[in-house]
């Protein structure tokens, strides 16, 4: 790990204000904010990410705040994911969520693991997380892509370019962008609001750019709208081994169900795309259709519809589609939790 | 000439063995470094001692406890937060050593293997119980394992099989003792109830 001066800033606007340098996920990005440290202090040690600061947030927020109204969820960016995984609120009203979060990493790293962190975690590409691997346009811009015509089992096909098919690796992340969350943001200018959708960048061409993120801003809270699918929600995740293991596949799943007929759905992919997605056009698809194992699979051929593979991610596109059939269909025959 | 290995230290052959053990369990001692040029004063209150450090802010409480407070109970596997043979508690929760900088964790409580038995040397019945259901071969996860069943337990993780499993699935046994691991975890759970 390279030398770095460590900050501690007292409050988040001070944390902010010093926050010069955070830049968007650029791997050269001359300072970087640390929370729960899962990824920074990882991707430190690989070498990947090189900062000459680093400002601790631990010090500087004002806990871990979980607030459930009759309008939204309301999740403070600093609250552990073990804890908003078991909040009983969380798992009776807004499953999807919390499944997402249990499903995730491991005990001890869910305990360190902070939401806003969480968001931001880096992709597991092979060729990103070393070094030695002198190809990778996220890493080291312009410098080509290694993953394309490599090992590229895990590799994304949805939301893919020429310049990078690194995969986003969270679940979270897919629950909040089905249920249109919103992000608030601190920065050296004062506070703003976006879209969840709107956080991560297309490749575009430049994928070291990851997030809209201003500089210095912070991620303080995520803000999940309450509806009449949040409650009729889950997240289906396919992996290699039955825990501890990042995505091949996901679905977050909410349903308005009327009889067997959709009146609203939400749906989100992991495990498949180079950001966190949002299948809207396999949302349309259903409304107004009975939920049955026929509209489901059709609703998925839509949801994958200009995948792109190369080579040893071939399976990915019919294990995606299979993932939300199965996640449509038992997200309509579950019961619902109660309040 | 007689050299120093891994082994003779441990087995507390060398006279080196007792010097360097003891401190970390003496009450109220302190571990005090020299601040020097570029270090950090970190503060921590590991097994109950509260000590400071003057260390590189890039030092994990990992090497924090095995470089400089050596306390070597708490084992270095990938050093990448894929294994958990580093898993400590800090602030009464299970995490990963290896990921935790020590700057970041300044102030927090760390409980560590070597916390784990009373001062007299009864073991914790966890520990007990690995023992007596053989839940290990080469022992080098157990450190981790056993702290990782404890925090289990305490959370209400450990009350079925499937359940176990889970959530001890981020502790990795590359000798697969994992039945064993399972069956020390359900023998322990009552005995840490009343703990």
């Amino acid at each position: 790990m390279r030398a770095f001066k460590f900050e501690r800033p007292t409050s988040l606007a001070q944390a902010a204000k010093s926050g010069y340098g955070t830049a968007q996920g650029q791997t050269d990005a001359a300072a970087l904010y640390l929370a729960g440290g899962t990824t920074v202090v990882d991707l430190m040690k690989l070498d990947v990410l090189r900062p000459r600061r680093l400002i601790d947030l631990n010090s500087a927020h004002g806990g871990q705040e979980i607030e459930v109204s009759g309008t939204e969820l309301r999740l403070g960016a600093f609250a552990k994911m073990s804890a908003v995984g078991k909040h009983p609120q969380v798992l009776s009203g807004y499953p999807v969520i919390a499944q997402s979060l249990q499903f995730a990493a491991s005990a001890q790293l869910r305990n360190m693991a902070t939401l806003g962190g969480n968001v931001l975690q880096r992709t597991r590409c092979p060729y990103y997380r070393d070094p030695s691997w002198d190809a990778c346009n996220k890493r080291a811009p312009g410098s080509g892509c290694a993953a394309i015509t490599s090992f590229n089992r895990n590799h994304a096909v949805l939301g893919v370019d020429e310049s990078c098919i690194s995969q986003y690796p969270g679940d979270f992340a897919i629950a909040l962008i089905a249920l249109e969350a919103q992000v608030d943001l601190l920065g050296p200018l004062g506070s703003r609001a976006i879209a969840f959708a709107s956080l991560h960048r297309a490749p575009s061409g430049t994928p070291h750019i990851e997030t809209t993120l201003k500089e210095g801003e912070i991620i303080t809270a995520f803000r999940i709208p309450a509806g009449p699918w949040t409650r009729r929600s889950s997240y289906v995740k396919v992996r290699d081994r039955a825990s501890y293991e990042f995505a091949i596949a996901s679905a977050a799943v909410a349903l308005n169900l009327e009889g067997d007929t959709v009146r609203q759905a939400r749906i989100g992919l992991g495990g498949m795309a180079y950001r966190p997605w949002r299948a809207v056009e396999a949302e349309q698809a259903l409304i107004g259709q009975p939920l049955t194992e026929a509209s489901a699979e059709a609703a998925a051929t839509v949801a994958l519809h200009g995948a792109q593979a190369h080579g040893f991610n071939d399976y990915k596109p019919e294990l995606a589609r299979r993932t939300l059939v199965r996640a449509l269909l038992e997200t309509k025959s579950m019961t619902v939790p109660q309040a | 000439m007689t050299s120093i290995t891994r082994r003779t230290v441990l087995s507390g052959g060398a006279a080196l063995a007792g010097a360097v053990m003891s401190p970390p369990f003496v009450p109220g001692a302190v571990g005090k470094e020299t601040p020097r040029s570029g270090k950090v004063v970190v503060r921590l209150a590991v097994n109950g001692y509260p000590r400071e450090l003057a260390l590189d802010p890039r030092t994990t409480v990992l090497d924090a406890l095995r470089e400089h407070l050596l306390l070597t109970g708490t084992k270095k596997g990938c050093d990448q937060g894929q294994c958990g043979a580093c898993t400590v508690h800090i602030n009464g929760e299970r995490v990963l050593s290896c990921l935790t900088l020590a700057v970041a964790a300044e102030g927090a409580r760390v409980d560590t293997i070597e916390g784990l038995s009373t001062p007299g040397g009864r073991l914790n019945p966890m520990q007990q119980a690995f023992i007596e259901q053989d839940a290990f071969q080469c022992g080098f996860c157990t450190p981790g394992q056993i702290m990782s069943a404890v925090a289990c337990v305490r959370e209400g993780h450990a009350e079925s099989d499937a359940d176990i499993r889970e959530y001890m699935s981020g502790n990795l046994c590359r000798c697969g003792a994992y039945p064993k691991i399972v069956a020390a975890i359900k023998q322990a759970r009552p005995k840490l109830d009343k703990v």
